[in-house]
Parts: structure tokens; sequence; C-alpha cells
């Protein structure tokens, strides 16, 4: 079986954002992504997802890292300054490279 | 006891469980589908009592209502740029949460009423749709004064097919086509089951409030001192619409609430978006810490004692 070296950008945010960021993603270049609900506490204190203003969502994409490195840019000028927002990119493995 | 309506004490219970730090939690699906159900219910509710009147009659009340309603914003943005020194970001967004209405209050201050058999002018809750609105252009507009970039389309959109518009203004249109006979099949649950679940949701606000009470600390005392004085500034402002109105004591009773009321659940959402820069811990921590338990608490009882008095003077 063969694997081929893709990035994996994982988003973690407000879940107030998440229309928006979809929007900017797919305009960005990726062809799909996946958004799970997250609690957790960061810089910008506890997000625990009791309440629609707390929550936080996971959104992860796979992508090329020219794709991954205009996501990261993007995101970070746009909104790094006012949201509660983590980005981090992480090598993978995947099939069927021709999908992301 | 008189003055008190029970369901309150589900939500000083939700706050005493915050405080405590029990593991007590309102799943979030829960609460979603709680407001869901009380926004419809409420919507359903107006929309029934609406049929009974011409359009008409309810179009100009509303209408002053509504400009008169604008005030609040406007006068409350000055006072928290100059006395408050607060950025302009946060004093358009709180004068949004302040110029917005809040829903549970309201639907707290109908059970005051009810309770006590007090009615009051079944458009009322036209007014609660209408009030939703306005505040929220008027803060966003105060807050990015000049700014370029304001993603406008987002921001109405936000505010025009959130949940809350959607849910009251649909279940007023349903109310209002099917008329009391219509709905009557379905009173037992949106109606009869009414104080219950609003009961479940306090019980959620507590909880929601106690967890902000950090924020509270970090907002300092002009805040704590906004979040009372300007409800009952924009209390006394509904009494005397209500009064000039000629509306009944019930009606002055929730109009005031309304006016003093602020939104922690439309307008926080609709301010993130439009108002990025304005930090959402002091505007939900003083509209649903402080200002919310002073509506349940002290506010609603006040309202409608002073409304009493509005019209045994008839001034």
């Amino acid at each position: 079986m063969e694997l081929t070296a893709r990035k994996l950008v994982t988003i973690v945010t407000e879940a107030a954002l998440e229309d928006t960021l979809v929007r900017d993603i797919e305009t960005l270049g990726a062809r799909g992504y996946t958004i799970t609900d997250a609690r957790g506490k960061g810089g910008r204190g506890k997000r625990d997802a009791t309440w629609a203003p707390h929550a936080n969502i996971r959104l992860e994409v796979l992508c090329g890292a020219n794709t991954a490195l205009a996501i990261c840019t993007a995101l970070r000028e746009r909104y790094s300054d006012n949201y509660s927002m983590v980005i981090y990119v992480g090598d993978v493995d995947v099939l069927r490279p021709e999908k992301f | 006891m008189e003055n008190f309506e029970p369901v309150v004490l589900f939500f000083l219970l939700g706050v005493i469980a915050g405080l405590v730090r029990s593991d007590l939690k309102i799943p979030g699906v829960l609460y979603e589908s709680l407001s869901i159900f009380l926004l419809l219910a409420i919507g359903l509710k107006g929309g029934v009592e609406l049929a009974r009147y011409q359009l008409l009659d309810v179009a100009l009340p509303a209408l002053v209502v509504v400009i008169v309603g604008a005030l609040i914003p406007l006068a409350a943005f000055p006072i928290l740029r100059r006395i408050g020194k607060l950025s302009r970001a946060d004093a358009g967004s709180i004068a949004a949460h302040y110029g917005s209405v809040s829903v549970v209050t309201f639907a707290v201050g109908s059970a005051y009423l009810a309770r006590l058999g007090q009615v009051a002018e079944g458009y009322m809750t036209v007014f609660l749709v209408l009030l939703e609105l306005p505040a929220l252009v008027i803060g966003a507009l105060l807050a990015r004064h000049g700014e370029r970039g304001t993603p406008w389309g987002r921001v109405l959109h936000e505010v025009f097919a959130g949940k809350s518009i959607v849910l009251l203004l649909g279940g007023l249109v349903i109310g209002w086509l099917a008329g009391p006979d219509g709905i009557a099949p379905l009173d037992s649950v949106f109606f009869d089951l009414f104080k219950g679940l609003l009961a479940f949701f306090l019980l959620e606000m507590g909880l929601v409030a106690a967890s902000r009470i950090g924020d509270l600390r970090r907002a300092g005392v002009f805040l704590l001192l906004f979040a009372t004085l300007m409800p009952l500034a924009a209390g006394g402002l509904g009494l005397i619409t209500g009064q000039v109105l000629g509306l009944s004591v019930g009606g002055i009773t929730l109009l005031a609430t309304l006016y003093a009321s602020a939104s922690y659940i439309a307008a926080p959402a609709a301010m993130r978006i439009a108002v990025p820069a304005a930090n959402p811990a002091l505007s939900i921590g003083a509209a649903l810490g402080i200002t919310f338990p002073f509506n349940l608490i002290v506010g609603i009882p006040l309202y409608h004692r002073f409304a009493q008095h509005l019209q045994h003077a008839g001034v």
C-alpha cells in the first residue's frame, strides 16, 4: 500500500467562527474538512461548551503544504488578535492523496 | 413572598451549585432544546393573543416603543465611553447588549404577572421581537464608527436569521394564523409545560452566571454600577412610555422589564461577529452576571409596583 505525505492543519477556535472559517478555508484551497465540538482551556480562559458563547470547535483540514501555509497565514492575520484560536500543522501520511 | 416569583429560585439554585462547584451540568444539547422550546412557546403565545387585535392598533404603539427603545443604546454608549473609559468596541458591544432584550427576563416577568392575576396586552411579544434587533445594529455602528471591513452581510444574517428571531417570529406568525382554537391541541406542550421548562433553563443560567463571577471581578466597580443602574433608568423609560401609550398595569410592567433587560443570547452571538475586538467577558458578565439576576429579583417586582402607582395616580 502506498502512502503519500500531506499536512494536517488543526484549528481549535470559537464555535461562533465556524461558518466564516469554513468559507475561508474553502476559498484558500481546502477540498474538505472535519469539524468536531471541543472543550478546553487556553490563553482566553476555560471554554467548557456548557453554553453557546463558550463553545469551541476543532476544525481539521488535510491538504498540501502550500494550502496549509496559506490557511495558517490568512487565519492568523484575520482572527488571532480577537478570537480564541490555536492552529497547528502536522505531517501525516494519507491514502488516496488525490482527495486532498 | 407575594412579590417573589418562585421560578427565580431555580436560578439561585444554579448559582449556588456553581459556587460550591457541584458536578451538576446541564448538557449543551438540553440547553439548546430548552431555548428552542421557550422561544417558540413565547412566539406562539404572542401570536395567539395578537389574533385578537387589529394590526393597526398594534403598529403605532410598536413604532413608538422601537423609537424610544433606540435611545437606550444611544444613551448607554457615551456613559460607557466617558465615565467607564471603555474602548469604543467594548462600549458599543455593551450598549448593544443593553439596548437589546432578554427573552427569559420577559418570560419571568410574564410569569410574575400571571401569578398575580394581572393581565397585559397580548401584543407585548411583538415588542419583544421588534426590540431585539435595532440595538444590535446601533451598537455595531457605534463600535465600528469610521472603520472599514465590518462584515455587514454576516452581521445582518446573524441578527435576522439567528434562531431567536426565526423562532419568535415564526411562532408569532403560526399562532396568529392558527388562532386560539387552532393552537388549543398544542396547549399541553407549549403552555402547560412552559413554566417547568423555564425552571430548567433558569437553573442552567444560574450555573453559567456563577461560572462568570471571575469575569465580574475583573470588570470593576464601574461596570457593576452600570449593570444595576442602567436597568433602573431604562425601566423608568419603559414605565413612562407605557403610561403615555395608555397600556395596562401589566403592559407597563412588561415594557419596563423589556427596556430594563439586557440580551445575553442574541447579542453575544451577533457582537462576536460584528465587533470582534470587544471583550465578550465584559458584556456577558454584566448582562448575565448582574443585570439578569437584578431584574429577576429586584427589578420586575419594582417595575410592577411603580406601574401600579402610576396608574393609581392617573398621571
